[in-house]
């Protein structure tokens, strides 16, 4: 049996509440008025398409072996990276193996994650991999007071494809693929350019992805009503509905498009919502599942027993229930840089990132490793040619020891207003690993007043800075405290 | 066994300049200035000088690589100079080299000069230091600011002891309020008004549980020191030696860092004082030490340190504080000139000024400050970070005591 082995998701922790958008810029653009219902998930400033993925991605591997999977495909529209393969920082992040793997990155189109689960699917079928994470992420820049700012929102989701232990077993694809311009972001851009929103609804969502799942319904002559769940994403709520009255969907078996709760996460969006639907679904349930963009591709699949002993990660539900408001327009537009404020001169120190160190210290880096003395059994981060317990001191004598996954408690902390950060003040503080191992870590996704010491936290993949001279996007681990909820 | 260096160096003279944003000085002025002073005191010119340490922090943001400025600033007649940097220890590293130098019998007379022009970055705090700790770590390390990684001690400390956060702030209060009273009876000084509890209390947040008043200046500076054996100071009829007791380094290993610490005090500091008082043959610091200036980067780095001195019993610090046991008529009177708080901090700078102090005192030259018939003194330095750090304690006092 070939399927989903496991799922993972991620949704960031801050919501901006449409009313608020509506309430600061609708004095600009008045139709923003018209979807002013619910609240869009909100990347924290340090989280960008990668890192969000690492975190569905860490997620979805929750209590499995990282060092089996034969390759990691990221699909995204929004990578850092041009050239160079941002699946293998995701790769790196989970400190997967480098022999004998292949990832990719899938891109340039917001279907580009279900493209990415049926070319790893179609892999596994062929017998040349096991086991293949497929991530999918965007986190998509928009401009104040438009359509898209209301609709758009950030978020990640991954789902394991493989042979053994299949949760939902897949039940064949069908792609249409046609060159349709709704909207494009030309290389270089930063913003989307999109046609009026009839000709995005009515002759690109409303007519493609019926197309499509009439195709494959037709190919593999299943019956629409023989699906519990259909899940396709569409951000226009009208749109949304007539797709389903369309194709004949009951009214409960078409999934929410989650407009309310995060907005539409773009290539992540079809996976999030399938993760979404997958978190309730019973044994038994077929789920078809279908993307858009220049094109659609359908899949199918059909949830086994397996499903009952399934130990659920964070997930999508998980993540959004780990919600902060963000309650001003004007941090959001800050997290996003779309208005100029001064970081000050201390801001202005470009961290050189030494390609060699890089590579060097790739495990240490991205995938939070540090060393165990086989003499005294002592974790240590960051390693180090000699033990750090001072009764052993022994010299090179280390296996790998990760600490990505493990929790730690605050030590000490602080918030430092002195320190150049986007959102000041900048908290960090030195932790104590459970099982052993300390180090001094930024915190993140925490407000200062909710901080003690003694508290628990959970280590998350962030981007660390950005080069913008050289346009280098770097990453590294931060701490974030345990504290759950909170208002900004 | 190694005999140390107790009274084997007296210090002939030193200069000091007056600290503060010295707008319209370099390093070279603020060096000249130090160091005229220094010769005038001791009565010597610079032919004399055989051998000379230039301690500097921020090479990158002030004077620049090697002991060149120093040597070309003060005309230096083509002797050895050597820069050292050891963060905020870099003053007292370079008069660790003039001493050991004239220990050893290398020389007779030798220079130590430290200076730190800090205000040509054009921002508040010390120069930005993420991007000069290494091509490693400014790829990982937290987005740390100096007054960020001290206050953190506080929050250790507190949770250590028990103590809620405004306790212990009510401590470091008292800390920067006897500092700034002292800081008022020094010309020399950066900052020199008074302040009251309430107004430290009340000041804006710099790095949480720290205000505005528990960090110290930013200043620029520069002081000196000449040092030569007590046999030559003799010969140049010196009367009244001040000697050097002790001079004792400690660093971090990281154990600190990544392995077991409480957060709550300087394993280094605990170690170099105890070396310091070993050499310097004090048995009991609470009774024998006349004067202390330590490192009070931060109210909270001052506090801790005084358990790691050895003179508050631990947890006792602010106990020892509010009962005014550091205040200038308390048992030991401590940052006796202002401190790093209202005297400034020139980083390079620093440990030479607090020895220009103790220097002063012993000679009874300390004006509205002087206190009565002191006999050692001991200044403390901590560059780095309360986790991983560099601690340089010196002990002086009247040669023979």
């Amino acid at each position: 049996m070939i399927g989903i082995t496991s799922y993972g998701g991620y949704i960031p922790r801050y919501r901006l509440s449409r009313k608020t958008i509506v309430q600061d810029m609708a004095w600009y653009s008045p139709v923003i008025m018209a979807v002013a219902g619910g609240e869009k998930s909100v990347a924290n400033w340090d989280e960008d398409a990668v890192s969000m993925a690492v975190t569905a991605a860490r997620d979805c591997m929750t209590g499995r072996d990282r060092k089996s999977l034969d390759g990691v495909s990221l699909a995204s529209t929004t990578l850092p990276f041009a050239d160079r393969l941002n699946a293998g920082i995701v790769a790196a992040a989970l400190n997967m193996k480098e022999d004998g793997v292949s990832n990719a990155d899938f891109t340039s189109c917001i279907k580009a994650g279900t493209t990415a689960a049926i070319s790893a699917l179609e892999s596994i079928e062929a017998g040349n991999k096991n086991s293949v994470l497929v991530v999918a992420s965007d986190q998509r820049r928009t401009k104040m007071a438009t359509m898209v700012e209301m609709f758009f929102g950030d978020g990640a989701a991954a789902l394991l494809f493989g042979k053994d232990d299949v949760i939902a077993e897949f039940k064949g694809s069908h792609s249409v693929n046609c060159d349709f311009i709704d909207h494009y972001r030309g290389a270089g851009k930063e913003f989307d350019y999109g046609w009026e929103e009839r000709w995005q609804r009515d002759e690109g969502y409303g007519k493609i992805i019926p197309q499509a799942i009439g195709g494959f319904l037709e190919k593999t002559g299943m019956k629409i009503g023989d699906f519990d769940k259909v899940i396709y994403p569409c951000y226009f709520g009208g749109t949304h509905k007539g797709i389903a009255g369309k194709l004949g969907i009951n009214k409960e078996n078409v999934h929410n498009n989650m407009h309310a709760v995060c907005g539409d996460t773009g290539t992540a969006h079809p996976f999030v919502m399938f993760v979404s639907a997958l978190e309730e679904a019973k044994p038994g349930d077929k789920l078809l599942l279908a993307s858009f963009g220049q094109g659609c591709d359908v899949m199918a699949f059909e949830v086994t027993d397996r499903i009952k002993d399934f130990k659920g990660p964070n997930g999508i539900k998980g993540s959004l229930a780990n919600r902060a408001e963000l309650a001003s327009y004007q941090r959001y537009s800050k997290f996003r840089d779309l208005i100029a404020a001064d970081l000050g001169i201390r801001g202005e120190a470009n961290p050189s990132s030494a390609l060699t160190v890089l590579w060097r210290k790739r495990k240490m880096l991205l995938g939070l490793v540090g060393a165990k003395c086989r003499k005294c059994g002592t974790p240590q981060f960051p390693a180090m040619p000699v033990c750090v317990n001072p009764d052993c001191w022994a010299v090179n004598e280390f296996d790998e020891y990760e600490f990505a996954d493990k929790e730690a408690e605050i030590l000490m902390f602080t918030g430092d207003m002195l320190a150049a950060s986007v959102d000041p003040p900048a908290i960090y503080g030195l932790i104590g690993y459970d099982g052993g191992g300390r180090t001094m870590l930024d915190f993140t996704d925490c407000d200062l007043d909710q901080i003690k010491v003694g508290m628990k936290v959970k280590m998350s993949f962030r981007k660390r800075y950005f080069d913008e001279r050289h346009g280098f996007t770097g990453y590294f681990w931060k701490a974030i405290p345990q504290a759950r909820g909170g208002d900004a | 066994m190694a005999k140390g260096i107790r009274d084997k160096v007296a210090i002939i003279g030193m200069g000091c300049t007056k600290f503060g944003e010295r707008w319209n000085d370099g390093s070279e002025e603020l060096m000249v200035e130090a160091f005229q002073e220094c010769l005038e005191d001791a009565g010597l010119e610079r032919k004399d000088i055989q051998a000379a340490w230039l301690g500097n922090c921020f090479d990158e943001a002030g004077v620049g690589k090697s002991a060149l400025p120093a040597s070309m600033a003060l005309r230096l007649p083509n002797i050895s100079v050597t820069r050292v940097e050891n963060y905020c220890a870099s003053g007292t590293e370079a008069f660790r080299g003039a001493v050991y130098a004239v220990a050893s019998g290398a020389c007779d007379i030798a220079l130590a000069i430290g200076v730190e022009k800090l205000k040509d970055i054009g921002y508040g705090g010390l120069p930005e230091f993420n991007s000069l700790m290494g091509v490693v770590n400014q790829l990982w390390m937290a987005n740390m600011t100096a007054p960020g990684a001290f206050a953190m001690l506080a929050t250790g400390y507190a949770a250590r002891y028990g103590l809620d956060i405004d306790e212990v702030r009510k401590a470091l209060a008292h800390v920067s309020v006897k500092s700034h009273a002292n800081g008022a009876l020094n010309p020399k000084a950066h900052l020199r008004k008074v302040v009251t509890e309430e107004q430290v209390l009340n000041a804006p947040q710099i790095a949480y549980p720290l205000g505005l008043f528990d960090c110290c200046g930013v200043s620029d500076g520069s002081a000196c020191a000449i040092v030569t054996t007590p046999e030559i100071a003799k010969s140049l009829g010196k009367k009244d030696l001040v000697s050097v007791k002790a001079l004792q380094l400690s660093l971090s290993n990281g154990t600190e860092f990544a392995y077991d610490w409480d957060g709550a005090h300087f394993i280094t500091t605990s170690k170099a004082s105890t070396a310091a008082y070993k050499e310097s043959g004090i048995k009991n610091p609470r009774e024998e030490i006349s004067m202390m200036e330590v490192h009070d980067c931060f109210s909270i780095t001052e506090l801790v340190t005084m358990e790691d001195l050895h003179i508050s019993e631990r947890g006792q610090a602010p106990r020892d504080i509010m009962d005014g046991f550091y205040d200038l008529d308390g048992g030991v009177p401590c940052q006796v000139d202002g401190g790093l708080k209202c005297f400034g901090h020139p980083i390079g700078a620093s440990g030479l000024r607090m020895l220009y102090e103790m220097y002063l005192q012993l000679h009874g030259r300390a004006g509205d400050r002087q206190l009565k018939d002191p006999k050692i003194g001991l200044t403390h330095n901590l560059g780095g970070f309360p986790f991983m750090n560099v601690c340089s304690i010196a002990i002086v006092g009247k040669y023979g005591a």
